[in-house]
């Protein structure tokens, strides 16, 4: 061995930057992505069916079509080979992708269970290049057949029946047979990060592949329908779900969690203990620790996502009155919008019999309850639909105010009178309790941030103790003041 | 000497399983290190942490002066490591293997190329450079695997059973190896559970026992402290006319007969000469002056038993 020692550190400094430029990420996961491609044509059980159903299947499809316009011509029905074939490119480019699920699902666990992951962990590598040389790896070979097979069968009806597709329907073929192969690949490798055995990936591969038959079912349809306008739609849902899942396996990818894990279990005892931990302080439950310590400490580790939540309510309320400007109601919906000085005395009954009857529990219970559906349907929504339900009711807002300035009230007494006193209050308490809504549904996609080891349920632990000693106390007395003071405050402004 | 390795408190906790608990440690350069320890003890989560691969629970680690957990990728860049398991790709060529990971680490490909000619020649396989994987012997994997691990020169090595599957001719320089490496200045973090290799490669010996260091030193040292000074034996060729305690104290005999004597000396350096002198004086005839020999097992037997 001639290498003198000194070499070793020379080289790892030549080959690191203080910061792992985007270049050297996307060079490290090409070599990975070469090596696997490599390995993927040495292996006749990937090989052999992707040649298959690149060269062969796009035969059957060519005669099937045929077939079927010659027999829908003798009844004149011209309309339905027009709509049979770009149903057939769709499934000639589907058929090859379906093998990046396979490939992409054996990705970390197939590695992990022939015990060649560890040394590939421990090579310099960023985890970006590690996933995303996995992630071009399973889609490159799968997607490339998918091509070849969509051009041998135009090429195909080009040489017998004379077809050319329409440029528009073919580009959206293409983009839709990329996106889904991305969106499987994706999601499999997510799923080979967090499973420990290939047996386990592939029974979670139907979580996958279900949606995945609903959807070209969908996409049929809409080929049928002739309204390839929606496939565009369906696009650009693919790309959020690709960008979503793509964001959720770097996020999510753990070395540790990869190579520490034996068995793919769920234990109800260890995550309760686990959620029972979050609320105890050296091992032991502790209310004044959570009141005067762990709280504020959330509130402000959770600055983002409230400032975030912030403003998209005041963007959706700015948006709210601008849309006022450019769609005006009509004028005869714009009389009742005249409030004026006797708005009070000449309400019926004088005692706001027009609104809903109102007092404090009522109110409590109506904000406390939609605020807690909000952070349900954000778990569900990667955080989205928490912060999207609230800004529902504020774009409201923002447009009555501007429609009431166009009727001749002044929009600042409005908000002063029936908003503020009790909005002080019950405003930050929606902000708070949908900031950390936000953080809630965006774990399920981060999993646990750098330096937890909670995710979800710390998320969860945190969002339980603000709401009940923070967000219940303000919307508690938000509710008090808008049941007993608002109207007080309204007759003041507006009554005799 | 610089610390190499350097580990303070380094715990790792797995839920409520602790699989390492506050190591302290430091590998200088040059030094090999072996690291023992039955099955479960935390070898390899410790070398794990150390390689950057685990993230320590609490502590901190640095590997050639970079913190394992900030510049985890320069720690990673600058040691090589030999998994408990081969973990080769079987459908590559030995060359493109190596290829592969030499191009993983930056290196050049001259350079990549030639150090793999040089390392493949001197495991003894470089005839086998263009055969698959697949076809190679458990062995030579493991000197592939080996020489994956030494391609990009690192400064420290972590060797989990370099010689598990090798007979003993390749065992042999595969020991060679690392005597050569640890000549020109690399530090070795040897895990092993072949007791003669650590204590024919080790400067030092570290034995780890659920999660938690119980010894650390040389092989001697630790003989010495924990099966006590060396036992010497002197045989006579005939019936001695005095007796034993004319000629050493008692506390250091452990038997005697007739014509026989064990006894242990911390000083056997000074104790021997002066007895041999007074048996001499005395008339006696020595057959042979002899130390009983002492394991390096039955050392790692008593701590592991007593733990």
């Amino acid at each position: 061995m001639s290498e003198s020692i000194l070499t070793a550190p020379a080289l790892a400094q030549a080959a690191m930057s203080p910061h792992h430029a985007f270049g050297e990420t996307l060079r490290d996961a090409f070599i990975i992505t070469r090596r696997e491609v490599r390995d993927s044509l040495r292996d006749w059980r990937i090989v052999a069916p992707i040649l298959i159903l690149t060269l062969v299947f796009p035969w059957i499809m060519n005669f099937t079509t045929r077939v079927a316009i010659d027999f829908v011509e003798e009844y004149s029905a011209t309309i339905i080979p027009i709509r049979l074939i770009p149903f057939g490119l769709m499934i000639v480019g589907f058929f090859p992708i379906t093998f990046s699920l396979v490939i992409a699902l054996e990705t970390f666990v197939g590695e992990k269970e022939r015990n060649s992951l560890e040394p590939l962990l421990g090579a310099p590598l960023t985890d970006a290049s590690l996933y995303l040389g996995k992630l071009m790896a399973a889609t490159a070979l799968p997607l490339l057949a998918s091509y070849i097979g969509i051009a041998a069968y135009l090429a195909w009806l080009f040489y017998t029946i004379q077809y050319a597709p329409d440029w528009i329907v073919l580009v959206q073929i293409l983009l839709l047979t990329t996106m889904e192969a991305l969106v499987m690949v994706t999601g499999a490798v997510v799923v080979s990060t967090h499973t420990t055995s290939v047996r386990a990936a592939n029974l979670l591969a139907s979580f996958i592949i279900i949606p995945m038959a609903f959807l070209l079912q969908a996409e049929s349809v809409l080929l049928f329908w002739g309204n390839y306008a929606v496939l565009w739609y369906i696009i650009a849902a693919l790309v959020t779900v690709d960008l979503i899942f793509i964001r959720m396996g770097i996020q999510t990818f753990n070395r540790e969690e990869i190579l520490a894990r034996e068995v793919d279990e769920i234990n109800p005892k260890r995550i309760v203990l686990r959620f029972i931990d979050q609320f105890r302080v050296e091992g032991k439950f502790s209310l004044r620790w959570i009141v005067f310590q762990n709280v504020p400490r959330i509130l402000k580790s959770n600055r983002l996502p409230m400032l975030v939540t912030l403003a998209a309510l005041v963007a959706i309320f700015c948006l709210g009155w601008w849309y006022a400007g450019r769609y005006p109601l009509p004028e005869e919906m714009m009389q009742p919008l005249r409030v004026q000085a006797d708005f009070a005395s000449s309400a019926p009954g004088a005692d706001f019999a027009f609104m809903p009857q109102i007092n404090t529990p009522s109110i409590f219970l109506h904000n406390a309850r939609t605020l807690f559906l909000s952070t349900v349907l954000g778990i569900a929504s990667f955080g989205t639909g928490a912060l999207l339900l609230l800004m529902a009711p504020i774009g409201v807002v923002g447009f009555l105010t501007a429609a009431l300035a166009q009727a001749g009230t002044n929009p600042l007494t409005f908000l002063v009178a029936f908003i503020l006193p009790h909005g002080i209050f019950e405003i930050p308490a929606a902000v708070i309790a949908t900031g950390l809504g936000l953080r809630l549904g965006a774990t399920v996609i981060s999993g646990a941030r750098r330096g937890e080891n909670s995710g979800f349920i710390g998320a969860l632990a945190d969002w339980i103790k603000v709401f009940v000693i923070v967000v219940l106390p303000l919307l508690l007395v938000a509710a008090f003041v808008e049941a007993n003071i608002t109207p007080q405050i309204v007759t003041f402004f507006f009554g005799r | 000497m610089d610390a190499l390795i350097h580990a303070e408190n380094l715990t790792k906790r797995f839920e409520r399983h602790t699989a390492v608990a506050n190591l302290n440690l430091q590998v200088h350069q040059g030094e090999v290190l072996a690291f023992l320890g039955p099955n479960g003890a935390g070898k390899t989560t410790t070398v794990r942490m150390l390689t950057s691969i685990l993230r320590p629970t609490t502590g901190r680690a640095s590997v050639a002066g970079y913190d394992v957990v900030r510049d985890a990728r320069r720690v990673r860049a600058m040691v090589g490591h030999l998994t408990e398991f081969p973990g080769l790709y079987l459908r590559m060529n030995a060359r493109d293997y190596l290829d592969f990971y030499g191009e993983l680490y930056g290196m050049a490909r001259p350079h990549r190329r030639a150090r793999t000619d040089e390392l493949l020649a001197q495991f003894g396989i470089a005839d086998a450079g263009h055969r698959r994987l697949s076809e190679f012997s458990k062995g030579m994997r493991q000197k592939v695997a080996l020489i994956r691990a030494m391609l990009n020169s690192p400064r420290v090595l972590f060797l989990d059973e370099p010689t598990s599957a090798m007979d003993p001719h390749s065992a042999k320089q595969v020991r060679d190896a690392v005597a050569q490496l640890r000549g020109r200045g690399h530090t070795v973090f040897l895990c092993t559970h072949n007791l003669f290799e650590a204590e024919s490669l080790a400067d030092r010996i570290a034995m780890i026992r659920r999660g938690a260091l119980i010894a650390l030193g040389t092989t001697q040292e630790l003989k010495t402290r924990f099966l006590g000074a060396p036992l010497i034996e002197i045989q006579l060729a005939k019936r001695l006319e005095q007796p034993w305690s004319a000629f050493v104290e008692d506390g250091h005999v452990q038997e005697f007969g007739e014509r026989y004597l064990r006894y242990r000396t911390e000083t056997p350096q000074s104790t021997n000469p002066r007895l041999i002198h007074k048996l001499n004086a005395a008339g006696a005839e020595i057959v042979t002056v002899s130390e009983t020999p002492q394991s390096l097992e039955q050392v790692y037997l008593k701590l592991v038993e007593e733990a």
